[in-house]
């Protein structure tokens, strides 16, 4: 069998790719999709746990559908903000939209 | 070597990759499809742990509507993702410094861990106890209502963040 600790560096990997993309990207859209790669590691975290730690309970594979749940909502309210920042501002560009910056 | 650790092995090696990919390719809808890769081989590493609800709703809920979001609205913002500019920011090797870091705090943190692992057990029959878990009373359906109101307040907060302003306003 695969050892715990091989999920976890994949998911530790992911989660640090996932954590460049956020900064390095100019993209706000960019940022959004390794956005979604962090949330993927921490699910595979979660997954790999519930199957490692206790497979006999369901707690493990329901708390990485509510991450599910809460991902969906993130993508969609995110996006929404993306667009409506594209339609005022005509950029998705995240270093042009400052206005909040101290 | 086993069987099952070469394909975890393989499968580790397409997510990586391709995962690598959707944060550094120049064109968005590139990355866009290199994130839809990437989703299907973690659902395909949820296969190998035995999460197959998990691998299913992986495939309906990322690849199918979280990733076909995104790649919607990178073309709604065509004129800008077509810009000859940086796609990425000019501190660009710090934040990969910051990346490493983390992977390396992590990784060392989590192999380190004795973790006490539980007795290895069938695990086929998982999609059955999920639903009784989730609309039991004494479990988990008070999260489930309030995810489920929580994707509501995101329907509706996303559909009046990108409606277009009204004449009147």
């Amino acid at each position: 069998m695969v050892p715990l600790s091989w999920y976890l560096v994949l998911a530790a990997l992911l989660f640090s790719i996932g954590i460049y993309g956020v900064l390095a990207r100019a993209n706000a859209i960019g940022i959004l999709m390794a956005l979604e790669l962090m949330l993927n590691a921490v699910i595979l975290n979660l997954v790999a746990f519930w199957r490692y730690r206790g497979p006999t309970q369901v707690s493990g594979q329901m708390f990485a559908i509510i991450v599910f749940a809460v991902a969906a909502a993130e993508a969609a309210v995110g996006l929404a903000l993306i667009i409506s920042i594209y339609r005022r501002r005509g950029t998705v560009v995240a270093e042009e939209v400052s206005l909040l910056k101290w | 070597m086993s069987a099952q650790q070469i394909v975890f092995l393989v499968t580790a090696g397409v997510t990586v990759i391709s995962a690598a990919l959707v944060v550094t390719v120049r064109n968005l809808i590139h990355a866009g499809l290199w994130l839809v890769m990437t989703l299907a081989a973690v659902a395909a590493i949820y296969v190998q742990l035995e999460a197959d609800f998990l691998a299913v709703v992986q495939v309906i809920l990322y690849i199918g509507a979280i990733a076909i979001l995104i790649i919607f609205s990178v073309m709604l913002t065509r004129r800008v993702m077509a810009d000859t500019g940086p796609q990425r920011i000019p501190q660009w090797p710090l934040a990969a410094v910051v990346a490493l870091v983390v992977f390396g705090g992590l990784a060392y943190l989590l192999v380190q861990v004795p973790w006490p692992l539980a007795p290895d057990v069938d695990v086929s029959d998982t999609v059955l106890a999920l639903g009784e878990a989730f609309v039991d009373p004494d479990r988990f359906v008070i999260p489930f209502e309030v995810a489920t109101i929580l994707l509501l307040v995101a329907l509706v907060g996303s559909i009046s963040l990108a409606l277009p302003e009204r004449e009147s306003d």
